[in-house]
């Protein structure tokens, strides 16, 4: 039952589904603080595009932008999800890299610096094949170097989703936050279906994609750590709330034997309704997370 | 890609610059900066080949109706005209904000 | 020849270790053991195909949930046994197919198990311990970054049953809407395209590159000529910085990752006045 203060909550979103990777990076900072770093202007293009006929931006796909959030120092790196799907390339990859590397280097010398990473991507970007994907293996480095020092905040909002190595990168991450729109997995449907078969996955079955990869999902299960709505102050709120609550005891992708034992214990002779993983391994989305 | 350049009489300097747009398919991005010399200038890139007259006629209107002295960039995955027009447009109004 | 037959690495294993087996409790398509390497004692991890592996799309030499959560616990181990002595080196010996594509992987979070084993592995980098990684067949996408791209240096053979790539030839040619041809000629030109081993060495991310005649059946000779390869890739690394620097600052790089460099240097002036 839709009541009006639903609907009014509704009319006063204010949507960060519509805001480019500018406009979303730009919106979590503190008023007034924040400034591009390496924008369209220094014309830092992609090497590889133009003589495969692709144009290039040129920001290369990837905002980064440093400034103050909740009066700390932080660094918001956005990939266009518009733009080649957001995919890593080399220039895109090597701005989200320096940028993390910066922020650790400022994190050891006594300035903490947080490092939002707002991804919408579906990962490498085929045109840049191996220095995308060598892109991929240094952002994950660079992320655990920094995530000792300062949280590492990965928001994906949708509509592209979370995909390929990146998704890697998100899961090394302090935290992620996600909409219900957001998607995160390590393969989209279409490759699925390509390398294992239609029966494995029908690509074509949107409802599929979003009860196993969708942000509802990932948070019932315990692999997001925040469910956010497609609203633009709840975004940037919850970001605030986990750079305040700083680097966590310990990171989810070192948790090794908790889900080496939960893998174990599934029964890998069937298929699985993905709330059966919600039940097994984590809450039910609809209570807060108190990690 | 096919490059495509012009050249339009200017008759006052513009201070600040913007950029507009993402180059998604079906979309283009401009760089508006104030332009050096007598003459403003348009640099296209595009991976849509052959429309060179679309793009004339679309700058020639853009030109009669703006007087700044300008170094446009534009690089284009196949916008219409119709959207060629508006990111124009917009970049002039975010340049004069 | 450049088909994945998933029969190197067992072979490289042994070779190096004198064994092919997982430890106890492992799946059969983890390899892990601890063989003497110069001075220093170190651990060896290979994943192979297991064609009875529980989860049926990690058969064929994919590394996938179980693949990915093994390798992070026994890099961990020694992270936790070495952690008050010296930091033994870590050899990833790489030839897999690719990650594993499959819904039970998607349902189950493949992205996390690959992210663990890619912390593990960075992690003991970070720690100290020399990460190398020996490509000796195909080190393919999600497969390499959760087995193997972590490492301080990148060794691989040169022959055409080698190849790093982000996606199959097919499968790429499929995305792209090109022809496998097309796709081969426009990697002769534009390097990280390319999936020949020989272009891949170009991009300054590899450390280097070694000739074994039959790399799916060395001779003793050339077993000690390789090992040797990684105490001098393991004393290279204890002597330098523990991040991934020298993917960036090679000679190779310095040519073609012109575009990196200029932008971390853009990124660092712009940050400082910032």
């Amino acid at each position: 039952m839709i009541t009006s203060r639903d609907r009014m909550n509704f009319l006063n979103r204010q949507s960060f589904l519509e805001l480019d990777a500018r406009g979303r990076a730009a919106a979590l900072f503190d008023q007034g603080t924040s400034r591009e770093l390496v924008g369209p202007f220094d014309r830092v293009e992609s090497p590889w595009l133009a003589i495969q006929d692709v144009t290039p931006q040129e920001d290369d796909g990837c905002v980064v932008m440093k400034g103050k959030i909740a009066g700390k120092a932080a660094v918001a790196v956005a990939l266009e999800g518009a733009f080649q799907g957001g995919s890593m390339g080399e220039v895109s990859g090597e701005k989200m890299t320096a940028a993390i590397d910066l922020a650790c280097a400022d994190s050891e010398k006594g300035l903490p610096t947080s490092a939002v990473i707002l991804l919408e991507t579906g990962g490498v970007r085929l045109q840049e094949a191996n220095l995308g994907l060598g892109a991929v293996a240094e952002v994950i480095a660079s992320i655990l170097t920094l995530r000792k020092h300062a949280p590492v905040i990965c928001v994906t909002a949708g509509t592209v989703g979370c995909f390929g190595g990146m998704s890697l990168a998100a899961a090394v991450s302090s935290y992620i936050v996600l909409t219900r729109e957001a998607r995160l997995g390590l393969n989209g449907p279409e490759v699925i279906e390509q390398e294992s078969g239609i029966d494995e996955w029908d690509s074509g079955d949107r409802a599929l994609a979003f009860a196993v990869n969708g942000g509802e999902q990932r948070y019932g299960m315990g692999l997001a750590d925040a469910l956010v709505e497609d609203d633009t102050p709840q975004i940037a709120d919850a970001v605030r709330h986990f750079i305040a609550k700083g680097v966590p005891p310990i990171h989810r992708s070192s948790q090794v034997e908790l889900y080496r034992s939960r893998i174990g214990a599934l029964d890998t002779s069937r298929q699985w309704d993905p709330n059966e993983l919600r039940r097994a391994w984590g809450m039910n989305g609809s209570k807060e997370d108190n990690r | 890609m096919e490059q495509i350049e012009f050249d339009y009489p200017a008759k006052r300097k513009i201070s600040q610059r913007a950029h507009v747009g993402v180059v998604g398919s079906g979309e283009l991005e401009v760089l508006l900066e104030p332009g050096e010399g007598a003459r403003s200038q348009v640099f296209i890139r595009t991976s849509v080949h052959g429309f060179q007259e679309t793009w004339k006629a679309v700058l020639d209107r853009f030109f009669a109706k703006y007087d700044g002295l300008v170094r446009i960039q534009i690089n284009d995955a196949g916008g219409t005209p119709g959207s060629v027009m508006l990111r124009l447009e917009q970049a002039v109004e975010v340049s004069e904000q | 020849m450049s088909e994945f037959t998933g029969v190197r690495g067992t072979v490289w294993f042994r070779a190096f270790t004198g064994q092919a087996t997982p430890m106890p409790g492992d799946p059969k398509s983890v390899l892990t053991a601890d063989a003497p390497l110069g001075t220093d004692h170190a651990r060896f991890l290979c994943v192979v195909p297991d064609p009875r592996a529980r989860f049926p799309c990690a058969r064929q030499g994919q590394v996938g949930l179980e693949e990915a959560y093994t390798l992070a616990a026994r890099v961990r181990e020694v992270m936790e046994l070495d952690k008050n002595t010296t930091r033994r080196p870590i050899i990833a010996i790489v030839d897999v197919k690719s990650q594993a594509y499959g819904r039970r992987e998607e349902t189950a979070g493949i992205f996390l198990a690959a992210a663990a084993a890619a912390d593990a592995y960075g992690s003991a980098r970070l720690a100290g311990h020399p990460l190398i990684a020996l490509v000796v067949g195909h080190a393919i996408s999600g497969g390499f970054l959760t087995h193997g791209y972590q490492a301080n240096r990148i060794l691989a053979f040169d022959d055409d049953g080698v190849m790093i790539h982000a996606m199959h030839k097919e499968a790429a040619a499929r995305i792209t809407r090109r022809s496998v041809q097309e796709l081969e000629k426009l990697g002769q030109t534009i390097a990280p395209l390319s999936y020949d081993i020989k272009d891949y060495a170009k991009l300054g991310l590899l450390y280097k590159l070694l000739h074994v005649e039959n790399p799916a059946k060395p001779s003793d000779q050339e077993i000690l000529k390789v090992k040797n390869e990684l105490i001098v890739a393991i004393a290279d690394a204890r002597s330098k910085p523990i991040d991934l620097r020298s993917r960036r600052e090679s000679a190779e790089a310095l040519q073609t990752r012109k575009a990196s460099n200029r932008v971390r240097a853009k990124m660092e002036e712009q940050w400082r006045e910032a």
